[in-house]
């Protein structure tokens, strides 16, 4: 059986990954999808724990889904606010690409 | 769960992240990101979490997935050219992530492991007990049956101590949804470019 520390170790793997990414890709969709990878890894810190700490009845602590709950909302929600940005970006300026954005470079 | 499911679903999540990771075609990178995904909503099947589960495909696997593989296809995209990659940047790139796992593996050491055991949901029911002559609730019925009710213990959660949080989310859709069709619209506030034809 996999016990809590196997559950928290995926998920701060994946969240390693989801930040090598972020830092390593010039395309700035493929940062945006290691960010939401890095979200849903979160997501799994909180399930793991929602279901390793049970409350008072002995079921899983459904505070800890609750938030998971809204943190899918919100991601849904920035995701779409996040490639409408990308989409007049690239409007604006015909490149996706990290290093060809440098207006706010000091 | 037996532990080769959370190995074999585990596996899964860490090779599609590493494929998004890797992968130069834009394209690839979100199918892969579809693969790890669903490998995570195993794993959320797995810890009894049903409900998100489910959600989690049907949110990541489903729509923000086709989302990205619109825009990709909108703004058609070429791979990545192969650029040499600075030497800092790819320092940068392995030491961080592999410093945050030194520390979470410092950190799981350092604390209590706790074991998987199964849900006790006989125990559990009499929590849900109403008094004489009044109506069973289903998550009663369920819970007697040994099923884990997961949705109705969710929506009982989400309708009554997460209820205005739920209104404030449903708010912060309806902005999302008026500022993406605001920022997608052509409008004339922008410099006007020969190109594009506001």
């Amino acid at each position: 059986m996999a016990s809590l520390h196997d559950y928290l170790f995926v998920s701060g793997l994946l969240f390693a990954i989801g930040l090598a990414g972020v830092i390593f890709r010039r395309n700035i969709i493929v940062i945006f999808m290691c960010l939401e990878l890095m979200l849903s890894a979160a997501n799994l810190t909180l399930v793991a724990f929602s279901r390793f700490h049970t409350d008072h009845t002995g079921l899983p602590d459904y505070n800890g889904q609750m938030m998971v709950f809204f943190v899918i909302t919100v991601a849904a929600a920035e995701v779409a606010v996040g490639l409408a940005i990308i989409v007049a970006l690239y409007r604006a300026r015909q490149t996706i690409n990290v290093e060809d954005l440098t207006t706010m470079r000091g | 769960m037996p532990s080769i499911a959370f190995y074999i679903f585990s596996l899964i999540a860490v090779t599609g992240a590493v494929a998004l990771v890797a992968f130069r075609n834009p394209v690839s990178s979100a199918m892969a990101m579809t693969g790890s995904f669903i490998g995570l909503a195993a794993l959320f099947v797995g810890l009894n979490a049903y409900f998100v589960g489910i959600i989690q495909i049907l949110v990541y696997a489903g729509a923000i997935m086709v989302l990205f593989l619109f825009i990709i296809m909108l703004l058609d995209l070429k791979s990545e050219e192969r650029s040499k990659p600075q030497p800092l940047m790819l320092a940068a790139c392995l030491v961080i992530p592999i410093l945050f796992l030194v520390q979470l593996t410092g950190v799981l050491q350092s604390t209590k492991d706790e074991p998987h055991k199964p849900l006790n949901l006989v125990a559990s029911a009499k929590h849900f007990e109403r008094a004489e002559g009044e109506q069973e609730t289903i998550i009663h019925q369920n819970l007697a049956k040994e099923e884990l009710p997961d949705v109705h213990l969710i929506g009982l959660t989400l309708f009554t101590r997460y209820n205005f949080p739920l209104q404030v989310v449903g708010v912060l859709l309806l902005v999302a949804t008026i500022g993406v069709v605001s920022l997608s619209k052509r409008g004339s506030d922008r410099p006007a470019k020969p190109s594009t034809d506001s």
